[in-house]
């Protein structure tokens, strides 16, 4: 195959706690959670209220803008609470499973052209996983983008291992794809030929070559493949997501389920569980201790993931939880120590060179105080993009619009850009700064 | 955890001496590590901040100061045939140049300490390179109040005021050589204030060897008549400003910062070049008879292209720019030495000026990114 980028830039942390290849437990979760903040760029409403009854598959939320976007049940049950938080906003639906595990029946067969694959993606509430990019938010259906992205690989760190999570779903992530491609064209990009997502039809198949994060991200390959130009739409799907659409298709039902990798320093014995969108993190009990240690829960990986809280939800786009230890021990003279081999570096001022091997048990201590931008040369260093991350970050915090284009804002989602944050020594949030450079692009260009 | 306990609410804002909190928390985390936890984007972050960013530099100068006190008292011993012994030399230079250290750390950092007050800002770092820079680049006989003053002027008017470290375009180090050059030349230049002296004592006289390259075609001569090879001005046992002549220690310093990436291997590289083309042309249009690779032990040069050119927030930013940053500072430099006479160290304003131009060759740079981007995605 001749469809061969080569990725040497990046940065693999070396985090301890990588979940084992073995499937501990199926969790059958008591409560689920749709929460309209796993959906970058919905404006909610609720389509359901305490005490009704819902099948997986029932509409929950709906978007304001764009009301055939729905997003719906995991599971058959009843709404048992509507969560709400300041000036009423919205932020969780939470629905009690009921053992039936009813769910509404959409129809089973490929549909036959890509207007019905649209309805039938937008009806049973599958659409939302479509994300759009320029933005990183739901797609908009009246949009066909010039191609759709799937990025076969994880690089993150601890990330889900794709062939282990979802080898056995290339049945259904096959249909998937034939249903997105009557839409537009798929590329799937795979980290080695001899991948079991190598061999889908109806896509364009791409090898990345590089085993350093982020080669697995989808707007790297997106930018080594066919660049976002201004104007330009492309979609981006997660495997999981082709395996729900394909499921969806020959079984007529939405079935989430999924294998989620359950990682991290502080998780006891880290392994897969199979669970659901929105299945309570205190359902992963026997992995932590929390008595122990203040821990930290994030649904994703620790560079772009969400910190959801012990009492928190599993993200509906997410097959990752990482669990560590919050960072709040003072250490004496850490910078001033000649070698600190219990906390890593990518930097030669520290040792961690000389321990390539090493495993770290880390936390979330900042290790240091928000500085200007000093040095300049260690953010290219981890992105394998032709971009300027620090001109482009700037462009963000001035807000200038001319200069964010310039810089490629419409290429970039801030897990792009995420290593670039680990990096910095001056402690910026990069992520939170592109994610600024985004929003004001989507109200100003809206 | 247990920061409730050591770290009073005395100082935190809000409490009796809030106002001093910036001073408090620069002490605070001097000592340990702030219990800080991410909050937003990435949840763990690597070791590195930029108090180890610092602290490597001034570690890289560590050789090249010790063997600058050293010198001092070797050179006063030449002069004056006092202080047999190496102890003897280094301990008598040690106690010339400790009051340089202090004066430059007082004041400056008075000035850190404060503008931080007033912003509310934590401290910075950045000075902690500076502070042991400005004793390095300056003769060790320079009055004290003198040294105050330009430390002064160099941080207030080159940092604080753009905004501290990282905003500052110009290097504070060298601005505050450039200030005490131009305010009070007579103890800046020449041959009588390279060699310390004892007080009430004659001035001894000590040229350094830049003060020859004014000879042009005879200028290799005048060199050897003084008594300098180049094998002592690479090891350093000459007359100079406190921490340049030795460009041993200078190399170990470079060692360290191109193996850390703290600076710029590229700047120096090229800094190297283009002050070899130059001096070479110069050996060619017979402007000089001094060998191109003279300069590059000469004066300031080494310490310029290792420690100061490549400072990395006033130098270029861009990769490619690093190179014609770099190519500049050491073209300009020996520019000036081979056809300005009256001033011999091209080295401080070649540096002064490409951070004058950083930006420019940025811009060029950027802006050819940004076509080639355009045209790639068209």
């Amino acid at each position: 195959m001749s469809n061969i980028i080569d990725l040497k830039k990046g940065l693999n942390i070396p985090v301890s706690g990588t979940a084992a290849l073995e499937t501990k437990k199926t969790i059958v979760p008591d409560v689920v959670a749709v929460k309209p903040s796993d959906f970058k760029g919905l404006f909610p409403r609720l389509l359901v209220k305490e005490g009704d009854k819902v099948l997986a598959g029932s509409p929950v939320l709906a978007d304001k803008q764009n009301p055939d976007i729905l997003v719906t049940s995991p599971v058959g049950g009843t709404v048992q609470e509507i969560v709400r938080g300041e000036k009423r906003k919205l932020l969780a639906v939470l629905i009690k499973a009921d053992a039936a595990g009813e769910a509404v029946d959409f129809g089973t067969g490929m549909p036959a052209n890509a207007e019905a694959v649209k309805e039938t993606l937008l009806k049973s509430g599958l659409w939302p996983f479509i994300i759009q990019r320029p933005y990183g938010i739901i797609a908009n259906p009246a949009v066909t983008p010039k191609a759709v992205f799937v990025s076969a690989f994880s690089t993150a760190p601890l990330a889900a291992d794709a062939e282990y999570a979802l080898g056995g779903e290339v049945d259904a992530i096959q249909a998937g794809v034939s249903a997105v491609a009557k839409i537009a064209k798929v590329i799937v990009c795979v980290n080695d030929s001899a991948s079991a997502f190598a061999k889908l039809s109806d896509a364009t198949i791409y090898t990345v070559n590089g085993k350093k994060h982020p080669a697995g991200n989808v707007g790297v390959q997106i930018s080594h493949i066919s660049p976002i130009k201004k104007g330009e739409t492309v979609w981006t799907l997660s495997l999981e997501a082709l395996a729900a659409i394909g499921k969806l298709i020959k079984t007529g039902k939405v079935d989430l389920t999924r294998k989620v990798a359950v990682t991290g320093p502080a998780a006891i014995e880290p392994a897969y569980v199979t669970a659901l969108p929105g299945t309570p993190i205190a359902a992963l009990k026997s992995f932590y201790n929390s008595a122990e240690a203040e821990l930290r829960f994030i649904s994703g990986d620790i560079l772009s993931g969400e910190n959801v809280g012990e009492n928190g939800y599993l993200g509906f786009k997410d097959n990752q939880v990482t669990i560590m230890k919050e960072g709040r021990e003072r250490e004496w003279f850490g910078w001033a120590k000649p070698f600190r081999f219990n906390q890593f570096s990518s930097s030669m001022t520290y040792f961690s060179w000389l321990l390539p091997k090493k495993k770290y048990n880390m936390d979330t201590n900042v290790h240091g105080g928000p500085r200007a931008f000093v040095l300049s040369d260690v953010y290219g260093k981890v992105l394998p993009m032709d971009l300027y991350p620090v001109y482009l970050v700037k462009a963000c915090l001035a807000g200038d619009i001319d200069k964010m284009e310039k810089f490629g804002i419409y290429e970039v989602l801030p897990e792009d850009l995420a290593l670039c944050e680990f990096v910095d020594p001056s402690k910026n949030n990069i992520q939170a700064m592109i994610q600024s450079g985004i929003d004001l692009m989507i109200k100003e260009m809206a | 955890m247990e920061e409730n306990t050591v770290k009073p609410g005395l100082f935190e804002k809000g409490g009796k001496l809030g106002w001093l909190h910036s001073s408090w928390d620069a002490f605070d985390t001097f000592l340990r590590v702030p219990a800080t936890v991410t909050s937003k984007g990435a949840h763990v972050r690597d070791a590195v901040d930029i108090k180890r960013v610092m602290i490597i530099v001034v570690l890289a100068l560590v050789p090249a100061a010790l063997f600058g006190m050293w010198n001092v008292g070797y050179q006063y011993n030449l002069a004056t045939g006092d202080l047999p012994g190496f102890w003897n030399q280094f301990f008598w230079g040690l106690f010339k140049v400790l009051p340089l250290f202090l004066v430059s750390y007082i004041v400056g950092l008075g000035i850190e300490f404060a503008s931080a007050q007033i912003k509310g800002e934590e401290v910075n770092e950045g000075y902690l390179v500076s502070g042991m820079l400005i004793p390095l680049i300056v003769p060790v006989d320079v009055p004290l109040w003198m040294l105050a003053i330009a430390t002064a002027f160099a941080v207030i008017f080159g940092k604080e005021v753009f905004g501290g470290t990282g905003m500052n375009f110009l290097n504070p180090a060298l601005l505050c050589r450039a200030f005490l050059f131009f305010s009070y030349p007579s103890a800046m230049s020449g041959s009588q204030v390279w060699i310390a002296h004892r007080c009430g004592a004659d001035a001894v006289t000590g040229a350094t060897p830049l003060s020859y390259l004014s000879e042009g075609q005879g200028a290799m001569d005048a060199l050897s008549n003084a008594g300098f090879s180049f094998w002592q001005m690479f090891s350093g046992i000459i007359p100079g400003s406190v921490g340049e002549t030795s460009v041993i220690a200078i190399l170990i310093g470079a060692v360290i910062l191109i193996w850390t990436g703290v600076a710029s291997w590229k700047i120096m590289v090229s800094s190297v070049a283009g002050g070899l083309l130059i001096g070479w042309l110069g050996t060619l249009c017979n402007a000089t008879d001094i060998p191109a690779y003279y300069h590059l032990v000469m004066g300031g040069f080494a310490l310029g292209s290792v420690f100061m050119a490549t400072d990395p927030v006033t130098s270029a930013q861009t990769e490619c720019g690093k190179w014609i940053y770099g190519f500049l500072v050491g073209a300009i430099a020996v520019i000036v030495r081979l056809f300005n006479p009256g001033y011999a160290e091209g080295m401080m304003l070649a540096i002064l000026l490409g951070n004058v131009f950083a930006p420019i060759i940025d811009h060029c740079v950027v802006s050819a990114h940004i076509s080639r981007r355009a045209k790639k995605i068209a």
